[in-house]
């Protein structure tokens, strides 16, 4: 009986595939055939202009919209002039100094913090952790920007930051915490954090442009609601997660509920909640590169004016400040979610307790007034800046003089034998079948529901006329996501069954992840120029880490005892991995890849601007064009195509999951 | 004993699903158990009716899931009553508002929990003096409170430790202290000795004893272990899917257990230690025969002096004469 539904099933699989197969190769006669061209190609005047409406409506919005009092222009205006204000000041604190007057004639009033003031404060944060290995990384992080010229602008990348982070955290704790009060509130929220994190970052750029303008406020507010989800989520959940006995003893000491929420459940969750920090902290550093686009400047402009002039010496070189930066910053702030809590000195006076604070505090009053007598105070010596562009130029160049023969045969081998069949192939099935088969998948998968809205949301991409466009995003996340699985499965696995391997993968995953996507174009533009090829390395680079971690973490969280049970039966390693562990992993493994591809997607987008021709692009366009309804719509179709995917995988995990008795 | 109502439950109902106090109207507050189910509600609480005494020890008692720690919440109004009404020294609970209910709690009622739920960021003294903290007293006089309560639950010298650098018994310690901080009349305490080892908890049990016997409060206990019951319990409530299924002194729990649940709860347990004397002798104030045994011994203690003689006189306090018990009863209990 059993083996008859899976023979049954089996044969239903084949079947499909086979009529996959037949209407790929054979679609275009069928068409023909019955004079039926639509199959091939959604007809022009079917396409529903979504975009042109929304283009429309934000436009009466920009012009005409009125709350009564003030217009909705008014509202950005007054946004953006307060977010402009606390911004102004950390920029000229610790990068422009004060000025007076405006662009040329500008006169300096009082000089920026000096770098060294600068450093101190960021090494003094590092040495209040107490932890050494970071003292010293975050020196030589903040050293390296000085002597290799980068200090200006990471300046100003680390002012947009400033401010960013903190009204990310507090918006994000404040959404979190209402929607811990209220269910309804949760209901709400929920879905559109899900629909944000899964538009790709220049669908949000577009809008932002056209209401704040071209800006470093515009590229602050993107930044803020482009990193302000994860907390939200975090903070949620880590509410949720407390033990309920603790909320009941807060109410049974008779605190009131403000009491209950700031002398309990804040800080109870404060662990948890500094994760969240941190993770604000890099999405915020990732947007603020990526926002240059709309006038962020810092290093992410300078980056981008190098890509675009294919200046590759200054690209590398900045793109290494960029590393140095993330790497710096994080470590800081996850050092800071692990800092133990400190017993309290008891009958101590303000002077002693707060020593440290105020010796910072004079040293960096009395650099700043020595600023300008000392010129080597107030600028890092221009002759001792090193500069490494040449020598990135020069690297370029020998590579690609002594191997550009290799190189280019290796392009053009996988181009003609890997990529171009599965773009051949996704170009090739006709629309009305590859839905049909999403729906069915859905069916299998997750029944009405998840059938349902695979139908609805594939035909949104149809109906936009973006189907081609979304194919061509399918076929580049598609090869990108199969090479990341088969390099990191593999070392997922290699560092599930061994300890040294895993602790070594671990830091190279880790700083993988914690790198700007940005960056991850640099190197694969300089030696293979732009194109398709050029955009699917770059995405594997991106995607690879999480392939690799839920692999390794689903082989090492495998019940022991089954373990030694199989052990018991004799099994060799192999077949323990192959017959006990892979097997059960899968879940898990399959969760990695949904993860891999939502990761792809996501820099599929960013790779638009190495000159790929899918959705991505369209985005890219959209934005500069200011045109907000085809960004939002190219966008919608990208966050569709991840949603369709993470549901698909999800549910497949969790069937597999039930089945094995894992949840 | 003065029996001085402090708590008192009149018809508690609480149960767990979407709207019930409609359902339990529908039903004209008395629905069956099946109908319960069938609808899909979870019964926690039935019909609970009990009265607190001053100054006695309550256990309450129950397998997994028969509603104790619901009952708890209710009296302490940390979980809703569906119906039903409790009254804490003639206040109505369901009356009050919520800063009336506040201050009770902040000066009248303590709670201890079974997995400890101390506050992980705050060392021993700045947990003990929480409660004090959240009614503003301020930092040197609540930790002078705070210091007289960690002697009484015997951690000097550790009031700067964080509670992940404690055991878990003294964990517990730190629980009970904290509950303790404000003086409270009624204190609850659920489970809190389940989670720790057999040694360590005899060792608490004697120490919540000489608490006790120190500040005399009025206490509901839970727990699941009988033989702890017997040893703190004054009366004992057993439960059962959400049922009080009889209230009692740890005797009449075993003399006359109301239905076969109770008495397969008392069963396993050495009779012969727990009870006296007196609750199985005959009654008779005119015995006469010359040995004596007193009626709140233990009748382990006294099996011997049976045994050998054929049969004694009970005598009380005073050496009245109370009544007699001879061999048969005593193999008679000892063997059926
Ligand atoms: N918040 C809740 N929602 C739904 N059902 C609940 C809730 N709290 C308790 N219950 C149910 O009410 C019943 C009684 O639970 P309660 O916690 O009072 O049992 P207990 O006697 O304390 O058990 P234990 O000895 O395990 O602590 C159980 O069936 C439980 O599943
Ligand atoms: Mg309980």
């Amino acid at each position: 009986m059993i083996s008859n539904i899976q023979n049954n099933k089996k044969i239903t699989f084949f079947l499909l595939f086979i009529i996959t197969f037949i209407l790929y190769f054979y679609g275009k006669e069928i068409a023909s055939y019955f004079d039926a061209k639509w199959i091939i190609k959604y007809p022009k005047h079917y396409i529903f202009p979504i975009s042109k409406y929304t283009s429309l409506f934000v436009k009466w919005l920009m012009d005409e919209a009125t709350f009564g009092i003030f217009s909705f222009r008014d509202l950005t205006r007054f946004i953006a002039w307060l977010i402009q204000q606390p911004y102004n000041l950390i920029l000229a604190l610790i990068s422009k100094g004060f000025l007076q007057g405006q662009g040329q004639d500008a006169v300096e009033i009082l000089p920026p913090l000096s770098w060294i003031s600068v450093i101190t404060i960021i090494v003094s944060m590092a040495l209040y952790t107490k932890d050494k290995i970071l003292v010293a990384l975050v020196a030589f992080a903040f050293f390296y920007l000085v002597i290799f010229g980068q200090w200006e602008s990471s300046m100003v990348t680390l002012s947009s930051i400033i401010i960013a982070v903190p009204v990310g955290v507090i918006i994000g704790l404040i959404l979190g915490i209402l929607s811990y009060k209220s269910e309804i509130l949760e209901r709400i929220i929920s879905p559109i954090l899900d629909l944000m994190q899964t538009v790709p970052v220049f669908a949000y750029l577009v809008p932002i442009l056209v209401m704040f303008g071209f800006g470093p406020v515009s590229a602050l507010i993107a930044t803020i609601i482009y990193s302000m989800p994860p907390m939200v989520r975090t903070t949620l959940l880590a509410l949720k997660s407390i033990d309920p006995q603790i909320k009941e003893c807060g109410l049974m000491s008779g605190c009131t509920e403000r009491q209950l929420l700031w002398k309990v459940l804040v800080p109870v969750s404060k662990p948890t909640l500094m994760v969240g920090v941190n993770q604000v902290i890099m999405l915020s550093l990732n947007m603020v590169i990526i926002a240059s686009m709309i006038g962020a400047g810092g290093l992410g402009y300078d980056v981008l004016a190098s890509l675009r002039r294919l200046n590759i010496g200054v690209g590398f070189e900045t793109g290494v400040a960029i590393v140095v930066l993330a790497i710096a910053l994080d470590r800081l702030s996850q050092a800071f979610v692990n800092i133990p809590a400190r017993k309290r000195k008891k009958n101590i006076s303000f002077f002693k307790k707060n020593f440290n604070i105020i010796t910072l505090f004079i040293f960096i009053i009395v650099i700043y007034l020595l600023s300008p007598f000392l010129p080597l105070i107030k600028n890092f010596p221009e002759n001792l800046v090193f500069n490494t562009s040449l020598f990135w130029e020069e690297l370029v160049k020998y590579i690609n003089i002594n191997y550009y023969d290799n190189l280019e045969s290796f392009k053009v081998t996988l181009l003609t034998y890997f990529m171009l069949p599965i773009k051949r192939f996704f170009l090739g099935i006709p629309w009305p079948w590859f839905i049909t088969i999403l729906t069915i998948t859905g069916w299998y998968f997750g029944k009405l529901r998840l059938a349902f809205l695979c139908l609805v949301l594939s035909l949104f991409i149809v109906v936009t006329g973006l189907w081609e466009k979304a194919m061509i995003t399918l076929y580049l996340c598609g090869s990108s996501v199969l090479i990341a699985s088969m390099i990191g499965i593999p070392l997922g696995v290699w560092a599930g069954v061994n300890a040294r391997a895993n602790k070594a993968l671990t830091v190279f995953i880790d700083t993988l992840q914690t790198l700007p996507s940005f960056v991850y174009l640099i190197p694969v533009v300089m030696l293979f120029r732009v194109g398709d090829f050029t955009a699917m390395l770059a995405v594997i680079l991106y995607a690879l880490a999480p392939a690799v971690r839920y692999t390794a973490h689903g082989i090492k969280n495998i019940n022991n005892q089954i373990v030694e049970a199989a052990l018991i039966c004799g099994c060799s390693p192999r077949q323990l991995l192959f017959k006990i562990k892979l097997p059960l992993a899968l879940p898990e493994i399959l969760l990695g890849i949904n993860q891999t591809i939502m990761l792809a997607l996501s820099m599929l987008v960013i790779t638009a601007l190495v000159g790929t021709r899918d959705l991505g692009q369209e985005v890219y366009i959209a934005l500069t064009k200011a045109d907000i309804g085809r960004g939002l719509v190219s966008g919608l179709c990208v966050a569709f195509i991840s949603i369709i995917a993470d549901r698909i995988i999800k549910s497949g995990s969790n069937k597999l999951k039930d089945k094995y008795g894992m949840i | 004993m003065k029996k001085n109502p402090k708590l008192i439950c009149k018809n508690v109902w609480k149960l767990f699903g979407n709207n019930p106090k409609d359902f339990l109207l529908k039903h004209n507050n008395n629905p069956s158990d099946d109908t319960i189910k069938k609808e899909g509600y979870i019964q926690a609480i039935r019909d609970a009716s009990v009265e607190v005494f001053e100054n006695e020890i309550l256990v309450i008692m129950g397998l997994s899931g028969s509603g104790k720690s619901t009952l708890v919440r209710c009296m302490s109004r940390l979980v809703e009553p569906t119906i039903g009404e409790i009254f804490f020294e003639d206040i109505n609970m369901g009356e009050i508002s919520k800063k009336e209910l506040i201050e009770i709690r902040r000066h009248k009622m303590g709670m201890v929990f079974q997995h400890f739920a101390l506050f992980p960021h705050r060392t021993v003294i700045e947990n003990i003096a929480f409660p004090l903290e959240v009614q503003g007293i301020g930092r040197n006089e609540r930790e002078k409170s705070a210091m007289e309560i960690i002697e009484l639950v015997g951690l000097e010298g550790r009031e700067n430790y964080f509670p992940k650098e404690l055991s878990g018994g003294q964990q517990q310690r730190v629980g009970i202290g904290r509950s303790l901080a404000v003086k409270p009349e009624l204190w609850f305490l659920d489970e809190p000795f389940s989670a720790l080892d057999p040694l360590i908890r005899k060792e608490m049990q004697n120490e919540f004893l000489r608490i006790q016997s120190a500040l005399k409060k009025t206490i509901i206990f839970i727990t699941h272990d009988f033989d702890e019951a017997i040893r703190l319990a004054d009366r004992i409530i057993i439960m059962n899917e959400g049922k009080i299924v009889q209230i009692g002194s740890p005797e009449d729990l075993i003399m006359k257990p109301a239905d076969e649940y109770v008495k397969e709860f008392t069963e396993d347990l050495p009779r012969e230690r727990l009870l006296s004397v007196k609750s199985i002798m005959t009654k008779d104030q005119n015995s006469k025969y010359d040995v004596t045994v007193y009626e709140n011994e233990k009748v382990f203690k006294i099996v011997e002096k049976v045994l050998t003689n054929g049969i004694v006189r009970v005598i009380d306090n005073n050496n009245k004469t109370v009544g007699s018990i001879d061999k048969e009863t005593v193999s008679r209990f000892l063997y059926n």
